[in-house]
């Protein structure tokens, strides 16, 4: 029954459009994600995927249609105007990042809803068909999407392999990188671009508030099982998929569950288990090891204190 | 009172409701952990409901708000084991507790008055009709009300334990030298934000939420250098970007809660570009005199 009915899903075309999609999706942000949360920003990714709402709304203003790619290039715009804000008030004067960060999140959220309302004519942001922005349509994903994500996919995975080094440099030492002559300017910018593309995408399938989650999560999960970053970025990405496809499939099979946050809970549990079972950092085999120490080192001690007596 | 007074009023007291905690979280740079305690006040309110049955129950509000305190806790336990960043600890729980919160929505609550887009965007437009009625009186708006009392519960906890917030948000470790628990007072304002966040998210939303909380108080910091000034400056900001919001949202017909994020934002950032002491143009021209002078030390080395 359980079987029959799981072929059946399989060979659902709209099931394979959707799985494919958001297991691509999965696997995009689970690579790019790393690099952000290498280099602790990966809250970033939650303030540019709310501050893409206001280019989509300015996009459709202008082409006054909903063809996604006019949306996605209004959306990278904004989303790279509230990148250069939020860098621009956390380094040059005493304002925290995280303090710019939720603020440039909130003052674009609200200026999308603004536009988003007044193009709706009425003042009722309820109705302003912002669902699908904030909770993603995975489901209604079509073939040209899937395309657009793929291709869009593939270059950035370009880029990736392309910048290998320069990427790992800045993620990890970025004045060592400067010294060494590589210009720091240009290698943020194409960096915060490849992040900002990979989030607009996202946005399509899972939406803005748990775009984020997508991004962040795999990586984190990854990187508790190693420490080089050519098994934590693949790792990352296989992660993201799986999370992609099994979430999708839950959403199809179960009633009534959205297919964003069940990817969202699937990669949670990825995250949580590895947090708690990874092999050497994990938290289960801290615990064991800092009992065995505790054991060793009071033998120990009795040891000393019977040469001691004697 | 005409709506729009009204609307007016009530969008000053959520305004100022939510600066008051604002304060400490930029000066303690903890602001996205609020923005996490926003959206998971959400499952909070979701659970509660499925046990209240109510929407307008007080125990939803006290539920919810102990969600939000959880939340907290998760965070610090994740940060404390060191696995994974600061953030990337804060980014891990919420979207999963959102997504719960999500899941529980759409799949038990189909028919009944709580759908995503209210928590989420909330409307100050409506704040007005909601009635809040005692004994068959009606005595105000709801949202005016809860925004009231929760505002005298933050200023009431800010003048009762000014003395503790400032040493544990300027000097934690000299505040736990002289016996001040600063872990205790970090719950405590941690509390207050989730329980305005509960209580602005039905006429701001819980993503607007956070701006209305850093907003005014980020403002008041780039203006200011003490702490009681920076109260005051704050409180004055957060009424005046409402008041500004409010008018434009009118005029342009448009987002009200959304059109006082977008003020605080532009008011913030001007702030940011011309404050005296702080400011970008400021910060700019000290560096450029600093040059001058070391240049012209160099020459007379020379």
């Amino acid at each position: 029954m359980m079987w029959n009915q799981m072929t059946l899903l399989f060979n659902d075309y709209t099931f394979q459009i959707v799985a494919l999609g958001t297991g691509f999706l999965g696997f995009l942000s689970g690579v790019i994600g790393t690099y952000a949360t290498l280099k602790k920003e990966s809250l970033l990714g939650d303030a540019l995927s709310h501050s893409a709402l206001p280019g989509i709304g300015i996009g459709f203003l202008i082409i006054q249609s909903k063809e996604l790619v006019g949306l996605l290039i209004g959306a990278t715009i904004s989303g790279l105007v509230a990148t250069a804000i939020i860098q621009l008030m956390s380094k040059k004067s005493s304002v925290k990042f995280d303090s710019a960060l939720s603020l440039v999140l909130s003052s674009f959220f609200g200026l999308g809803l603004v536009i988003m309302t007044h193009i709706q004519g009425r003042p009722n942001a309820q109705q302003a068909g912002l669902d699908s922005f904030i909770f993603g349509q995975a489901s209604a994903m079509l073939v040209r999407d899937v395309r657009l994500i793929a291709i869009i996919g593939m270059i950035i995975l370009l880029i990736v392999i392309v910048f290998w080094k320069e990427f790992k440099l800045f993620s990890f030492d970025p004045d060592f990188g400067r010294t060494l002559g590589f210009s720091g300017k240009f290698i943020e910018f194409i960096m915060s671009t490849v992040i900002v593309l990979t989030i607009i995408l996202g946005l399509e399938s899972v939406g803005v508030i748990l775009v984020s989650a997508l991004l962040i999560g795999p990586s984190v999960a990854a990187r508790q099982w190693s420490n080089k970053l050519g098994i934590v970025l693949p790792l990352a990405g296989a992660i993201g998929f799986i999370s992609g496809i099994l979430g999708t499939i839950i959403s199809s099979v179960g009633n009534r569950i959205p297919t964003g946050p069940s990817i969202v809970v699937v990669l949670s549990i990825f995250v949580i288990g590895s947090l708690f079972f990874s092999p050497e950092r994990g938290i289960i085999a801290k615990r064991s090891t800092y009992k065995k120490q505790r054991k060793y080192f009071r033998k120990q001690i009795e040891l000393l204190e019977e040469e001691h007596e004697k | 009172m005409s709506i729009i007074a009204e609307i007016t009023l009530i969008a000053v007291v959520v305004s100022v409701a939510c600066s008051l905690p604002g304060v400490f979280l930029v000066l303690r740079g903890t602001t996205m952990v609020s923005d996490a305690i926003t959206h998971t006040v959400l499952l909070g309110i979701v659970l509660a409901f499925f046990i209240t049955q109510d929407l307008n129950s007080p125990f939803l509000i006290i539920g919810a708000t102990f969600m939000g305190v959880f939340t907290v806790w998760v965070i610090e336990a994740l940060q404390r084991t060191k696995l994974l960043g600061d953030d990337a600890a804060i980014g891990i729980v919420f979207p999963l507790f959102f997504s719960v919160a999500i899941i529980l929505i759409t799949r038990y609550t189909g028919d009944i008055h709580l759908d995503q887009d209210t928590v989420l965007m909330g409307e100050l437009a409506f704040a007005p009709f909601r009635r809040l009625t005692f004994f068959g009186v009606d005595i105000g708006a709801r949202a005016f009300i809860t925004m009231v009392i929760i505002l005298l519960i933050n200023a009431g906890f800010i003048a009762l334990f000014y003395k503790e917030l400032k040493v544990t948000t300027f000097d934690a470790a000299f505040a736990a030298a002289v016996g001040f628990s600063p872990i205790l007072i970090y719950y405590g304002l941690m509390t207050l934000v989730s329980l305005t966040a509960v209580g602005a998210y039905d006429s701001v939303g819980s993503i607007l939420v956070v701006g209305f909380m850093v907003g005014p108080g980020l403002t008041a910091y780039l203006l200011t250098n003490e702490l009681k000034k920076m109260i005051g400056v704050t409180v004055l900001i957060a009424v005046i970007n409402s008041i500004v919001g409010v008018r434009l949202a009118f005029i342009l017909d448009s987002s009200i809660a959304g059109m006082i994020a977008v003020i605080t934002g532009i008011v913030c950032f001007l702030a940011f570009t011309f404050s005296p002491t702080k400011g970008l143009i400021r910060n700019l021209l000290n560096r450029r005199k600093r040059q001058k002078k070391f240049d012209e030390k160099v020459k007379n080395v020379y």
